[in-house]
């Protein structure tokens, strides 16, 4: 299981600090490479506007959005125990998802922008609310998932229902574009208003390293240790509601970063899901803004769009690690 | 630290478990929960170490109910070694034996040099050392035991319960692990096991805790509860009882019809 370079027990101030790092020159690397090269022509105006106005929102927003992604995964999979554990699955993406579908079908984001990221977090928070309540008080981590896969599959069928009706080609194609998931065209005053959510979400999660390397020895055992099994599952639920709710609200859907990232770090935090949390909100960010930047360099044919490029990607990620857990459960 | 149940009754899914049961383990004594599966051995050390809400009576640590204990404290005071050995990343054994440590770490804080020497030492005690740098999860059931045991060690509780801790232990390591347990004791700590392995319990316990279908059949010395009529009634054998070079030696003959 452990790759020949990660060692047994990592230093974390070494991994944490060489994440940072890596995360600053995404984020740099965002700031400057785009169809208008900043470093040389267009000085002055125009140049601070692109800068101020596209550029910056796009690489704030990268690195918060892959932030809270890749932590909430990191969450998720401690709190679960389980390693194939993804925001999505708790029904928040979907949530904030059918949130923002509406307010485009009912023409709300039409007649102010600001409605479409408020009708997503609304939508994020009331999905989380209906999981909580489904999976009850005393609810355990498979409880928690099948209420998740079922608030998501309700918001899915309500989604393709708002998509079958709509009369309007401009919602329709809106509809598919925010479900794709981008980090294009955002406005920093979108940025300013999910940026509180997902930080007090990325806070709130961060705090739950003890509990979860405590649960690394099932509930009775971490309860014995002196944590409050009952608290970390709302922090866990509430965490990922506000981070990835208020990311889905101003991004759309972007899929797998919550899967990947904290399990490509796991071998080298020593499998600690502990560490795993600061150095997920890290990788996150940095695949999110690599991503991005790539995507922007590359130029394809047509603009590809960030949540189909982390879903092509995932998706075939996703198989090898069914294969893989396949192997390792075979007798 | 006097760990004790009065009146305690405990239910699980609607089902009575435990009813009626009186219970006392005192400090600088290894006490042994025995009986046959399903008696409520589990349950007892679960409502003991607060992870069960009973329906009825109470329980007491250092004399003070469960419910008065500060949480953080109580685990500094009381570890508990669940009897299912589960660990579910592939961390290091030197990795889960330092979650024993967390309830004497302050919020943020990082391994500190008593929490080293504390884990050293665990380590040391199960004979786990060369284990250390191995993912738990590779290791073999009787390996997995004993590092886990380790943890509960490096939590350097005033009282330790333990389910079954030696089931699965080598002959070595099961004599390793309940002289380990006798030395505890002498240290002042109260040992609460529940076990199956009768000789064990009548050569290393100070008292022995009898239990049938969620009460307590007897309670004492080995010598008053290891009986022939008591093994007779609750465990439908024919039980022998020899001592062998001074080693008390409780050998299962035969079924009862």
């Amino acid at each position: 299981m452990t790759p020949a370079g990660a060692d047994a027990e990592p230093n974390a101030v070494v991994l944490l600090g060489a994440l940072a790092v890596a995360m600053v020159l995404a984020f740099v690397l965002s700031l400057a490479i785009g169809p208008v090269g900043l470093g040389r022509g267009l000085p002055g105006e125009a140049g601070a506007l692109i800068f101020r106005e596209i550029r910056l929102p796009r690489a704030v927003l990268g690195a918060l959005v892959g932030a809270s992604l890749g932590l909430s995964g990191a969450a998720l999979q401690g709190y679960l125990r389980n390693p194939l554990a993804e925001p999505s699955l708790v029904g928040v993406s979907g949530g904030a998802a059918l949130g923002a579908v509406l307010t485009i079908h009912l023409g709300l984001s039409a007649a102010v922008a600001l409605t479409l990221p408020l009708g997503a977090l609304l939508g994020a928070a009331l999905a989380m609310l209906v999981v909580v309540a489904l999976a009850g008080q005393h609810g355990g981590p498979v409880t928690l998932i099948l209420a998740g896969l079922a608030v998501s599959s309700i918001a899915t069928a309500l989604v393709s229902l708002a998509l079958n009706v709509s009369q309007n080609p401009f919602a329709t194609v809106e509809m598919v574009f925010w479900l794709m998931g981008s980090l294009g065209d955002r406005s920093l005053p979108q940025v300013w208003l999910a940026a509180p959510f997902m930080l007090a979400g990325i806070a709130l999660l961060l705090l739950l390293g003890r509990a979860l390397d405590a649960l690394t020895l099932g509930e009775d055992a971490a309860r014995s240790l002196g944590i409050d099994v009952g608290r970390t599952r709302t922090m866990v639920v509430a965490g990922t509601a506000l981070s990835v709710g208020a990311a889905t609200a101003v991004t759309g859907v972007i899929g797998f970063v919550g899967l990947i990232v904290p399990h490509a770090l796991r071998p080298f935090t020593g499998h600690r899901p502990g560490l795993l949390l600061p150095a997920s909100m890290l990788g996150g960010a940095i695949m999110l803004l690599t991503a991005d930047v790539v995507l922007r360099l590359v130029q394809p044919w047509v603009e590809l769009r960030i949540g189909v490029l982390t879903a092509l990607l995932g998706a075939p990620f996703f198989v090898w690690l069914v294969l893989k857990t396949r192997s390792e459960l075979a007798p | 630290m006097k760990v004790e149940a009065r009146g305690l009754g405990v239910d699980l899914k609607g089902r009575p478990v435990l009813s009626g049961v009186d219970f006392a383990a005192q400090p600088a004594e290894v006490t042994a929960i025995i009986g046959p599966n399903g008696a409520g051995k589990s349950t007892l050390l679960r409502a003991l170490a607060g992870l069960l809400a009973p329906v009825a009576g109470t329980v007491l640590a250092g004399a003070r109910p469960l419910s008065e204990w500060h949480r953080q404290a109580f685990a500094r005071a009381l570890a508990y070694l669940p009897q299912d050995r589960v660990v579910h990343w592939a961390l290091t054994a030197r990795a889960v034996v330092a979650l024993g440590r967390l309830p004497h770490q302050p919020p943020g804080a990082g391994e500190s040099a008593t929490d080293a020497r504390a884990i050293a030492a665990a380590l040391a005690a199960m004979d786990a050392t060369h284990l250390a740098p191995r993912p738990v999860i590779e290791m073999s059931g009787g390996e997995r035991a004993r590092v886990l045991v380790a943890r509960a060690l490096a939590q350097e509780p005033s009282a330790l319960l333990a389910d079954e801790p030696a089931s699965g232990l080598d002959p070595a390591h099961q004599l390793a692990l309940f002289e380990h347990f006798a030395r505890l004791a002498t240290e002042g700590r109260t040992v609460i096991v529940a076990l199956h392995d009768l000789s064990l319990a009548a050569r290393f316990c100070h008292r022995i805790v009898l239990m049938h279908e969620g009460r307590v059949v007897a309670a004492g010395t080995p010598e008053d509860v290891l009986t022939v009529e008591h093994l007779a009634a609750v465990y439908r054998i024919e039980a022998r009882l020899a001592t062998l070079d001074g080693v008390p030696v409780v050998l299962p003959r035969a079924l009862l019809p």
